[in-house]
């Protein structure tokens, strides 16, 4: 319990929240919407660490928080360029045509 | 109000509109829609950040993912002139599929919820842990070391990023 909210219900949130990025990633074919889903994963997963930093009182799950935005922006910054590469390439981002190395 | 309290009220709207607004993101059809609704996301998480004592990680939550990783992803679909009719669909069998995996993951993760013993370990009142001075303190002597790998990381990628965004590699 933090203030009277049980930690169940910060696991639910958080699970809830990184099932909807999950069913974002099978369910888009745009590249871009997959990473924002990725995003999102990341997301629920920030929750859940801050919520067991404030109930045990404890600063490294904030810090752990910190680096995984650090890693999420240059994912993102790396993936970005790697996606406008593509679309120069081949002039679309639908991951239904990347698919040079199947055959 | 209803026996809750203002935490618990809080906790309820944040929650509700941080699991409305991911719903959005994947299901509006225009790309340009799913950028604004994940950053009202992201907002709705900061509120929940700030319930949790965590005032400095809901301000950085709102620099950099709201204010700057948004933001490159708008320039990436304005660049690329996305919008609704571009946009590809999959065949509503995989969307089908795709949901009920996705059920059955959250079946599997709650039913684990609900055989584990709950702690009961309680906090009340304010938590000073994630304010910046006790956040810095951690930060710079147990994790100073992997602070300074992460400088290296942040460099590698702005140096991949350029190297892959010019257009001829010699």
């Amino acid at each position: 319990m933090i203030n009277g909210i049980p930690i169940d219900y910060f696991i639910l949130l958080s699970t809830v929240l990184f099932t909807i990025g999950a069913i974002g990633v099978m369910a888009r074919r745009n590249s871009i919407v997959i990473f924002m889903c990725i995003e999102l994963m990341l997301n629920a997963i920030n929750i859940l660490l801050v919520a067991f930093s404030t109930l045990h009182q404890n600063a490294s799950g904030q810090v752990f928080v910190f680096f995984v935005m650090t890693v999420a922006a240059a994912e993102v910054s790396v993936g970005l360029a790697i996606l406008t590469m593509i679309y120069r390439n081949i002039k679309s981002i639908d991951t239904n045509l990347l698919s040079n190395l199947k055959d | 109000m209803f026996g809750l309290s203002v935490h618990q009220w809080l906790f309820g709207i944040l929650s509700f509109l941080s699991v409305l607004f991911s719903l959005m993101v994947v299901f509006s059809r225009s790309p340009v829609n799913s950028v604004l609704y994940l950053i009202m996301s992201f907002f709705s998480i900061s509120g929940i950040y700030l319930l949790l004592d965590a005032q400095f990680l809901a301000v950085v939550n709102i620099v950099v993912y709201a204010g700057a990783i948004m933001v490159l992803f708008l320039f990436v679909i304005m660049l690329m002139n996305l919008n609704q009719d571009t946009e590809p669909q999959r065949t509503v069998l995989t969307k089908v599929l795709a949901g009920s995996i996705g059920g059955m993951f959250l079946l599997v993760l709650t039913g684990l919820l609900k055989n584990t013993e709950s702690t009961d370990k309680t906090f009340y009142g304010t938590s000073t842990v994630g304010w910046i001075q006790s956040l810095g303190k951690v930060l710079f002597t147990e994790f100073l070391f992997p602070f300074e790998i992460i400088t290296v990381l942040l460099l590698a990628a702005m140096a991949g990023a350029v190297m892959m965004g010019k257009k001829n590699i010699q």
